[in-house]
């Protein structure tokens, strides 16, 4: 399958996008960001939607709408309480704007089903590249405040009795979770990289008891879904995002029953 | 400033806005000894040692800290008072106690800072249990385990802040054996936060009273029923 140009490219680009999404995921899931998470891939579907409005490249246009999201929704810092609600109401908004972006740039439905469920026939030796580099750099934001995020993320109490600047540390993260949405929407599609960020990730958190470990299985996860979803899609022809989701499904499942086997 | 003190405290005032929580307080804590702090909900006890924790700045009046002869500043360890750890979290009691090594940034542990994790664990009789996931421990080894995460970067002052006000009375006790233990064996100095007067005089040896943004001290003899009814 390797013959064919555009598979390695997609190869190359899911490999780093399961990478950065399995990684960051399990701050994801530690943060119980999920819902979150699934709301900025949907701005990111009004975003890439714009930037085919104004000219940009999609994956442009979600960096932007996500990013600014994030923004917006870390310096309101809602109350837990209300969160849920204004978080529906935002990605209510965003939907809604990404349809009307889409019928104004007059493309057909097909590219809009490519934003939304992904294609990685799509990807050209160009966007694997930028994919690359975005994806180097939220490792490196990963890195750069590993500790502090791990503790913030895994004992907020008692993060908070640190002095460490929390309300920064979680803007912070809120791009990186943006950065990491539009990067993997490039595969999944912007309705399903939620998927990669956080299915791997929950299943990770009935195998591993340390946070290495939880990093090391959430990745593997991710690489089993994206790999054998590629090669599946190639093999059947049928959409690599259905092989995706049902392999990380079936991984979840899994680890779930393995938790329950073995706490009894 | 008293001979042996860990902490003098000197004209402190913390003023808010609305009304001021500390009133020119003055208060020496001596090196290894175990102060209970009590006082009603809202009398400013949390504003007190998060001010001694620098995470408030004093309106006035400063905090003197003393840390003994070669460390550059004083290490305290804090054991919050309420923690949400369900029956689904999923670290193990190592990796929880070792979260609070923030000294260093690499992902993975030094070799000293490895044996700084296992000198906590054994302090606090978790070696045995550190690889059990914290969501599945006891009340009273989820207890230890939080002692065992400020006590990982080896510290000289410990503040329990109401640490046993969710257990029984048999781990309440156990508990404050250990920190008494602690005290004892390492000189730890323990500031125990607390609204129980019984395990107060129990285990610590000086009370703070603080009623009205004032402080009171004295011996835990002192801290009678009579003393208690004229603070009703």
């Amino acid at each position: 399958m390797f013959v064919f140009e555009f598979m390695r490219n997609a190869f190359l680009a899911s490999t780093f996008i399961a990478i950065t999404c399995g990684l960051v995921g399990v701050f994801v899931v530690a943060r119980n960001l999920s819902f979150l998470s699934h709301t900025l891939s949907e701005i990111g579907f009004a975003g890439a939607a714009f930037g085919v409005f104004v000219g940009l490249s999609p994956l442009n246009g979600m960096l932007l709408f996500t990013g600014a999201s994030s923004l917006i929704v870390g310096t309101l810092s809602v109350e837990k309480s209300h969160r849920e609600a204004s978080i529906s109401a935002v990605s209510s908004l965003f939907i809604g704007l990404g349809i009307l972006f889409l019928s104004l740039s007059n493309k057909n439905a097909s590219y809009a089903t490519n934003i939304l469920f992904g294609s990685i026939v799509g990807i050209s030796a160009a966007e694997v590249n930028q994919l690359i580099l975005l994806s180097g750099i939220a490792l490196i934001a990963l890195l750069a405040v590993y500790r502090i995020l791990v503790f913030d993320s895994f004992d907020g109490v008692g993060a908070a009795s640190q002095n460490i600047h929390r309300n920064l540390l979680s803007m912070f993260f809120l791009i990186l979770l943006a950065l990491s949405v539009s990067i993997g929407a490039q595969i999944v599609g912007s309705l399903l990289v939620f998927i990669l960020l956080t299915l791997p990730a929950a299943s990770a958190q009935y195998m591993g008891r340390s946070v290495p470990s939880m990093l090391a299985f959430s990745l593997g996860f991710a690489l089993i879904g994206v790999w054998l979803g590629l090669y599946l899609g190639y093999v059947t022809n049928w959409p690599v995002t259905f092989f995706i989701a049902s392999i990380e499904v079936v991984i979840y499942l899994l680890t779930l029953i393995y938790n329950r086997w073995q706490t009894n | 400033m008293h001979k042996d003190s860990i902490l003098d405290i000197e004209h402190l005032t913390v003023r808010f806005p609305d009304k001021t929580v500390l009133d020119d307080i003055n208060l020496s804590i001596q090196r290894g000894t175990m102060v209970s702090l009590i006082g009603e909900n809202g009398a400013g006890k949390t504003t007190l040692i998060r001010t001694i924790l620098h995470q408030l700045k004093p309106t006035k009046g400063k905090i003197v800290a003393h840390p003994s002869a070669g460390k550059r500043h004083l290490e305290i360890g804090y054991v919050p008072q309420f923690r949400n750890i369900d029956a689904g979290y999923p670290l193990s009691i190592k990796s929880f106690v070792g979260l609070n090594r923030l000294k260093h940034r690499w992902p993975f542990y030094f070799p000293q800072e490895h044996a700084a994790l296992i000198k906590a664990l054994k302090r606090t009789h978790l070696l045995k249990l550190q690889n059990i996931r914290l969501g599945s421990a006891s009340g009273g080894e989820k207890q230890r385990a939080y002692l065992a995460q400020a006590l990982v970067n080896d510290p000289e002052l410990l503040i329990l802040d109401e640490a046993t006000a969710s257990l029984d009375v048999k781990a309440k006790n156990e508990l404050m054996t250990l920190v008494q233990q602690l005290n004892q064996s390492d000189q730890l100095t323990v500031i125990f936060i607390t609204h129980d007067f019984e395990l107060a005089q129990k285990y610590t040896q000086r009370y703070m009273f603080l009623n009205a943004g004032k402080i009171e001290t004295g011996p835990v003899a002192d801290l009678s029923e009579k003393f208690l009814e004229a603070h009703a």
